[in-house]
């Protein structure tokens, strides 16, 4: 059955057609709040501001893609945050005290995400324990791990290599840096869901883990290597996140976990599991930082600024909701016909 | 004349694209026993789903005792006296089987707080009448589809109802506690209660009912006494041409291919051995849980075995896992397809190529258009009925998702095949069609395994018929020897009294 096409006019058609996918409510959302934004402050539309927004934006986005994978397995991440701070802190540590090319202190940040993923995913599978309760735990040893190294000090842009943190802001052929990061990796975990037969699995365990088990698939192997997966993307993002703020402290990324998630969800993943794209919560990481971004470039009261920014989400969240609700109506009424 | 107890007038039902019911009308009287019947997705569940508040209709009247009425949602069902066994058994597996069944109505002390004896105790009496053993303070998950299906039984019985509607409520028992049910059935019904019962199985039809509507493809086709009925006129109003029944090919049967030994679980069954060859189905019989279920589930690697072994090929074989069965040549249907056999929310496409995924792309990235292909091709041998093989699952009827479980099965082309309750909520048109295939994937050589609760089906499918009481192997019976009441009998542990080498026409 092909859906129909939305009716009426062109307004509706367009509300139907948003309400189809929550990409497309998310990009025409962030249109909207970019034009309105612009007009109360035009610096938000400035190339520098931009930059920043997206380069944190990515930093978030890529966490989000590996929160995606766990959260559509039906499992959950907690500990994606302290992995972030410690491998920040680690490649800044290892910067400072030894002689390694940045690239390589680079690849063992990665190397780290992942070995922590690979620790959560075992303690998961193994002892068949909820993710919630053992990324809860990992969580704080992660970050008890970043305190032991880091002895009370903090590693500062001084101790690192001259003009590393300004790779934060590079561009080739005007895209930064960053941005082609988050791009290539939400392009190739999209393409591993969408086109391999490990995508279909990641999906089959999230909706129904019995009848997957039944028909043959692996589903701890699949929770486990998604696990590893979010670490390693972790990892990346520790990185990305060192690089942006030069200065890490031990307590570095502390509660990001709560924006990764809620990317996830603002991005259509379903928390129950079994649904949604990476695109989505990538996307979902871009409309949160900009929210973040404008809330700060309209010069709103501070003490407003979180209470604004949570129902922000719900507003966005719940006219998504009611968008595709009238879009099964449509359908209904037009089947009907 | 007596106003009706139930009337329906002028029901129409759409779903999106599908018309699941276009303007029927139904007419229950008080103290009739009345069959509704039709093929999969004729439309019956969504009637009994729009009687019991579960769907709106989208136009036509509902009357109660000529009284004219709403049913906004299924607590006004419940509290007009209409209680409703639907056909996929919906219970809160971490609560216990009492807690379930008064759920919304729990008994209580004179400080209005729940009565938890008073509970057990008036639903230990719900399945005293029906004649089975259940433990009531257990919880429900890890239970059969049996068990599952009579607690709904119970909650039903639970109410003081006005209109009883039964949804295919025998598909997963066995004959003993259809007995049981029908006889409470009956008395329920003289006492003045409206009885709907649906079901593929005809001969309970007849067995139990005064009289009998037909739908087909959601339309109203015709009511009659069943006493003016046969299975035949009845079949052809249902699907509107001559079906012939059971369809067995002669195979020839080969070398073993499947041997167990000894084999024993923690608890479902003791000291099971047997052989299944080549081009042989062998009928697993017997009573809810006399441990059909269990042998699947460790023989398909899903439970561990505590003693005994199992040989492919006659090399010896323990399977830690489904996916190591699986590569081995073992494919398993389960009973309980929402639960097991069907990933809900995917697409007919998306369920059926999941489990060959790695056949059907040996590389990393899938093909759209070969999945497509696959699907149409085993969905359309089985006659699903769909809008399309992009349909999701969960919109499908009963009967057409158990469907979809086979043609998913069908398409990994095992070397050995469990069917466990294959047929249960399937239509006569694909029951028949089921059975041809399951004749045909034998005479290709398959060895398979099918359990069923259906007497006559597996009379008709079986080459050799495995009767299973309590655990243990009662008896083994040849196709030739085979009749309903032998196989009745060593399902309830008593032994034919008869010379050994007389066929079974000595028992009566
Ligand atoms: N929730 C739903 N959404 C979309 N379509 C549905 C839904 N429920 C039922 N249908 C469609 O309505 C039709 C009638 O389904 P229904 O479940 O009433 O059939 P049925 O007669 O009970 O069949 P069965 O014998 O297989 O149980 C089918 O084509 C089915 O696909
Ligand atoms: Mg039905």
């Amino acid at each position: 059955m092909s859906a129909p096409q939305p009716q009426g006019g062109p307004v509706a058609r367009v509300l139907g057609l948003l309400g189809r996918s929550r990409e497309l409510t998310l990009v025409a959302l962030m249109l909207v709040m970019g034009a309105l934004v612009t007009l109360g402050a035009p610096q938000f539309i400035s190339v520098s501001n931009l930059n920043q927004v997206t380069a944190m934006a990515a930093i978030i986005a890529i966490a989000a893609v590996g929160e995606a994978l766990t959260v559509m397995t039906k499992n959950i991440d907690l500990s994606v945050e302290s992995t972030i701070g410690l491998v920040a802190f680690l490649v800044g540590v290892i910067l400072r005290e030894h002689d390694l090319p940045v690239p390589a202190a680079w690849l063992v940040g990665v190397g780290v995400g992942l070995l922590l993923g690979i620790a959560n995913g075992a303690v998961i599978t193994i002892f068949r324990i909820p993710s919630i309760v053992v990324t809860l735990g990992t969580l704080s040893i992660f970050r008890g791990v970043v305190f032991i190294l880091a002895g009370g000090k903090e590693v500062n842009l001084v101790d690192l290599p001259p003009g590393y943190a300004d790779l934060a802001t590079d561009s080739v052929l005007g895209v930064p840096v960053f941005v082609i990061v988050a791009v290539v990796i939400v392009a190739a975990v999209g393409l591993l869901l969408w086109k391999t037969k490990f995508g279909r699995q990641i999906y089959a365990v999230g909706s129904n883990e019995e009848a997957a088990a039944i028909m043959g698939i692996r589903s701890r192997t699949v929770t486990f290597t998604v696990f590893a997966m979010c670490g390693a993307l972790g990892g990346v993002a520790g990185v990305m996140w060192g690089i942006y703020f030069g200065t890490i402290y031990a307590t570095s990324a502390s509660g990001l976990v709560l924006q990764i998630v809620a990317a996830v969800v603002v991005g259509g993943v379903t928390i129950s599991g079994g649904a949604g794209t990476v695109v989505g919560a990538a996307l979902g990481a871009l409309f949160l930082a900009l929210i973040n971004n404008a809330l700060l470039v309209l010069q709103l009261p501070q003490e407003l600024l979180q209470a604004i920014y949570g129902a922000v989400i719900l507003v966005a969240v719940s006219a998504d909701a009611l968008l595709s609700q009238r879009q099964r109506r449509l359908a209904a009424r037009e089947a009907r016909r | 004349m007596t106003t009706a107890r139930l009337q329906l007038t002028g029901i129409s039902k759409r779903f999106a694209a599908t018309a699941a019911l276009a303007d029927v009308s139904l007419e229950l009287l008080a103290g009739e026993i009345h069959a509704l019947v039709g093929e999969n997705g004729a439309g019956k569940s969504t009637l009994v789903k729009v009687i019991a508040g579960v769907h709106q209709p989208d136009a036509g009247e509902i009357r109660l005792d000529g009284e004219l009425i709403t049913v906004p949602n299924p607590a006004a069902a419940r509290e007009r006296g209409i209680a409703v066994v639907h056909q996929e058994p919906r219970l809160f597996p971490d609560l216990s089987v009492a807690e379930n069944i008064f759920l919304i109505a729990p008994p209580t002390d004179r400080f209005h707080t729940i009565s938890w004896g008073e509970m057990r105790r008036r639903a230990a009496e719900l399945f005293e009448q029906l004649d089975v053993r259940i433990d009531v303070a257990a919880p429900v998950r890890g239970l059969s589809m049996a068990d599952q299906q009579l607690i709904e039984i119970a909650k039903a019985l639970a109410i003081e109802a006005r209109v009883l509607i039964l949804d295919e409520p025998t598909a997963s028992l066995s004959s003993h506690e259809v007995e049981r049910l029908f006889t409470i059935v009956r008395r329920t019904s003289e006492r003045g209660v409206a009885v709907l019962f649906v079901s593929h199985r005809l001969d309970e039809v007849f067995e139990l009912c005064d009289r009998a509507t037909v739908f087909r493809d959601g339309r109203y086709v015709t009511t009659a006494p069943t006493s003016e009925l046969t299975t035949a006129s009845l079949v052809r109003f249902m699907v509107g041409r001559e079906v012939s029944l059971f369809p067995k090919e002669a195979t020839t049967v080969g070398a073993p291919i499947l041997e167990v030994r000894n084999l024993s679980d923690a608890s479902g069954f003791r000291d099971v051995s047997f052989t299944v060859r080549a081009g042989e189905i062998l009928g697993l019989a017997g009573l809810v849980g006399a441990g059909r279920t269990e042998i699947a589930r460790v023989l398909f690697g899903i439970e561990p075995r505590t003693a005994g072994e199992v040989l492919l090929d006659g090399r010896p074989v323990e399977f830690r896992s489904p996916s190591e069965a699986l590569r081995a040549g073992v494919a398993y249907v389960p009973e309980d397809r929402h639960q097991d056999g069907l990933v809900l929310d995917f697409s007919i496409t998306n369920n059926i190529t999941l489990p060959i995924l790695g056949r059907l792309f040996p590389r990393l990235f899938l093909r759209a258009r070969t999945e497509v292909e696959v699907a149409t091709q085993f969905s359309e041998r089985l006659r699903v009925r769909m809008t399309g093989v992009d349909q999701a699952v969960k919109a499908l009827s009963g009967g057409n998702q158990q469907k979809v479980v086979i043609a998913k099965w069908l398409a990994a082309r095992p070397r050995v095949l469990i069917l466990d309750e294959p047929t249960r909520g399937v239509d006569i048109g694909a029951k028949v069609e089921v059975h041809r295939i399951v004749s045909e994937l034998a005479a290709s050589g398959l060895a398979i395994i099918m359990i069923s609760s259906d007497l006559p089906e597996v009379l008709a499918m079986s080459d050799r018929i495995l009767v299973l009481h309590e655990g243990r192997i009662s008896e083994e019976i040849p196709r030739a020897d085979a009749t309903e009441e032998r196989v009745m009998f060593a399902a309830t542990g008593q032994r034919v009294q008869a010379p050994a080498g007389t066929g079974a026409s000595s028992v009566h």
